[in-house]
């Protein structure tokens, strides 16, 4: 069963403790609706980012920020197991409804695991 | 415009069973409930096309479906009309409905969608109506879809879902919840349904490729719904335990050119290691709840001994011969005793293995396993292993003339082969 993976943006000053009780009540109400429909796998949402980038040095420089410079970053997602990509849309159009933001499907690509490389 | 009918198709798949559950609450009555929600659809068919997708397709299909029943009950009331009082009665009936359909939507509950399902799977059903109805229902699959995965005509399959539908209103079947004692009686009805489905998609030999992995895939999709709506009912998680293990080989089960590949010969590194950890945590919940002896339990504890065995060498077969003793204990049958007898041989050597296959013979079960092709492969499989060629070739012979499936033959005439070679030393 495919997976994919459905990731809500957030403009870059967004400050959570400003965000509106509707739209987390709009957002629980999915994720319990995804639940009781057995497609979701997984959904969280996300700090603010740090990015590691490496010098011509060798060295690591860590930054504050999302390694886009972008007015937008990820949020938070969901792993969604769905039938096909058309569900997985009709998912995610229910994401931009519930969290008024931008929403981006991705499907996920396995490779079983080698069992050596699992010891 | 074939875009926007996927989008449309995946837009109902998701919302259709809320949508049924929600004017069923109101309506009480699943086939009228699921006509209003169809000519909703009907009626978003027409319209998005040209108006696009609203933002809320699921309000806009409610308010659709809440229309079409309003209209029904005013052409109830131009036939009336003359009768006062049994119009003032229908504009009473009229007003009610618009406003307990206004709040059904709000009010949709998880065990509105686990009424559905149990009413969907009730025991005055035929099983075939049960299954189509589930598909239809709960999965949101068109008929179209289902009569192609069960390889009937669309009408047979259309036809068998409005008698399921009328049997219902017949035995005027509440939309309730059962308790008590009759919950766990219609529990086991549903999954009974949910693993036929399973079945159907998993061990089917004919039927399109793509629409046996979708009823996997809905069978799959029940047994999570069920056990979120029902978390503690320990045989619903061992089911769940049981599809998701043999799911998880899937991509083992065909070789290269589409053949079956058996289980002792699959690759296991193609096994879906996340999907066996989803299987195993099931299992494990099953247990913690009480149902380790359960049918499903049992079977699925089966199947995980041979998914725990890194090769087929290392599977535990005493714990399998022990599982098959419980199992024959809840629920005895030829094939579970003949099931039996492979592990034994396996655990115990081929002599104790045929032992055991001759035993069901006196269990008075042989009647029904004397057409079944795979007593013979078995007893032929036994006999090889004891160096008894001559009659190992017999018991081959009769399975394959016994078996309608051409893969089935064909392992059968390569075991004949490999007898030939044991034959001559090769």
């Amino acid at each position: 069963m495919p997976q994919y993976l459905v990731a809500g943006y957030l403009p870059d000053d967004f400050d959570p403790s400003q965000a509106d009780e509707a739209t987390g009540r709009a957002i629980h109400a999915l994720n319990k609706e995804m639940i009781a429909a057995g497609v979701r796998k997984f959904a969280c949402g996300l700090g603010s980012a740090k990015s590691l980038r490496a010098q011509t040095d060798g060295r690591v420089l860590i930054t504050d920020g999302p390694y886009l410079e972008t007015k937008e970053h990820i949020g938070g997602f969901w792993i969604l197991e769905c039938a096909d990509m058309d569900e997985a849309l009709a998912w995610a159009r229910k994401g931009v409804a519930a969290t008024r933001g931008q929403v981006e499907v991705r499907e996920i690509f396995f490779q079983p695991a080698p069992q050596e490389a699992t010891k | 415009m074939t875009d926007i009918h996927k989008t449309i198709e995946a837009v109902w798949k998701i919302e259709s069973t809320r949508l049924i559950a929600a004017i069923a609450r109101v309506t009480r009555d699943i086939g009228i409930a699921e006509e209003l929600a169809q000519d909703a659809l009907v009626t978003a068919l027409e319209v998005w096309p040209e108006e696009g997708i609203p933002n809320n397709p699921a309000a806009w299909l409610m308010t659709a479906a809440k229309r079409r029943a309003l209209d029904s009950l005013r052409r109830a009331r131009m036939l009336v009309q003359k009768h006062e009082e049994v119009a003032r009665e229908l504009d009473h009936q009229q007003q009610q409905l618009a406003d307990a359909l206004e709040h059904a939507w709000d009010q949709v509950i998880a065990d509105d969608v686990l009424r559905l399902i149990f009413i969907a799977c009730h025991p005055v059903l035929a099983v075939e109506g049960r299954i189509a109805l589930t598909l239809r229902l709960i999965c949101g699959l068109t008929t179209a879809e289902i009569a192609r995965a069960f390889l009937v005509p669309e009408k047979t399959l259309g036809q068998r879902i409005s008698r399921a539908k009328k049997t219902l209103l017949e035995a005027r079947v509440p939309f309730e919840t059962p308790c008590g004692d009759e919950l766990r009686r219609r529990v086991e009805s549903v999954l009974s349904v949910v693993y036929l489905i399973f079945n159907e998609g998993y061990t089917a030999t004919s039927g399109e490729e793509w629409m046996r992995g979708a009823l996997c895939h809905e069978a799959l999709r029940l047994g999570r719904i069920l056990a979120q709506l029902l978390p503690g009912e320990s045989e619903v998680q061992a089911l769940l335990a049981l599809m998701e293990l043999n799911a998880s080989r899937t991509a083992a089960r065909r070789g290269h050119n589409g053949e079956a590949v058996l289980l002792p010969d699959q690759d296991r590194t193609l096994w879906d290691g996340a999907q066996i950890q989803q299987g195993m945590s099931a299992l494990d919940q099953a247990h913690r709840l009480g149902g380790g002896a359960g049918n499903y339990a049992l079977q699925a504890a089966i199947v995980a001994c041979h998914m725990r065995a890194r090769t087929a060498e290392e599977t535990d077969w005493e714990r399998i011969v022990l599982l098959y003793d419980a199992l024959m204990q809840t629920t005895p049958s030829p094939i579970v005793a003949l099931n039996r007898a492979v592990a034994v041989g396996m655990a115990q050597g081929p002599a104790a293995g045929l032992d055991a296959v001759d035993a069901i013979a006196t269990l008075g079960a042989d009647s029904v396993l004397a057409g079944y092709h795979l007593l013979h492969s078995v007893r032929g499989d036994l006999l090889t292993k004891m160096g008894r060629f001559s009659e190992a070739r017999e018991e081959i012979h009769r399975a394959i003339t016994m078996t309608q499936n051409l893969r089935e033959q064909e392992l059968l005439t390569e075991r004949l082969e490999q007898i030939e070679k044991a034959t001559w030393g090769l």
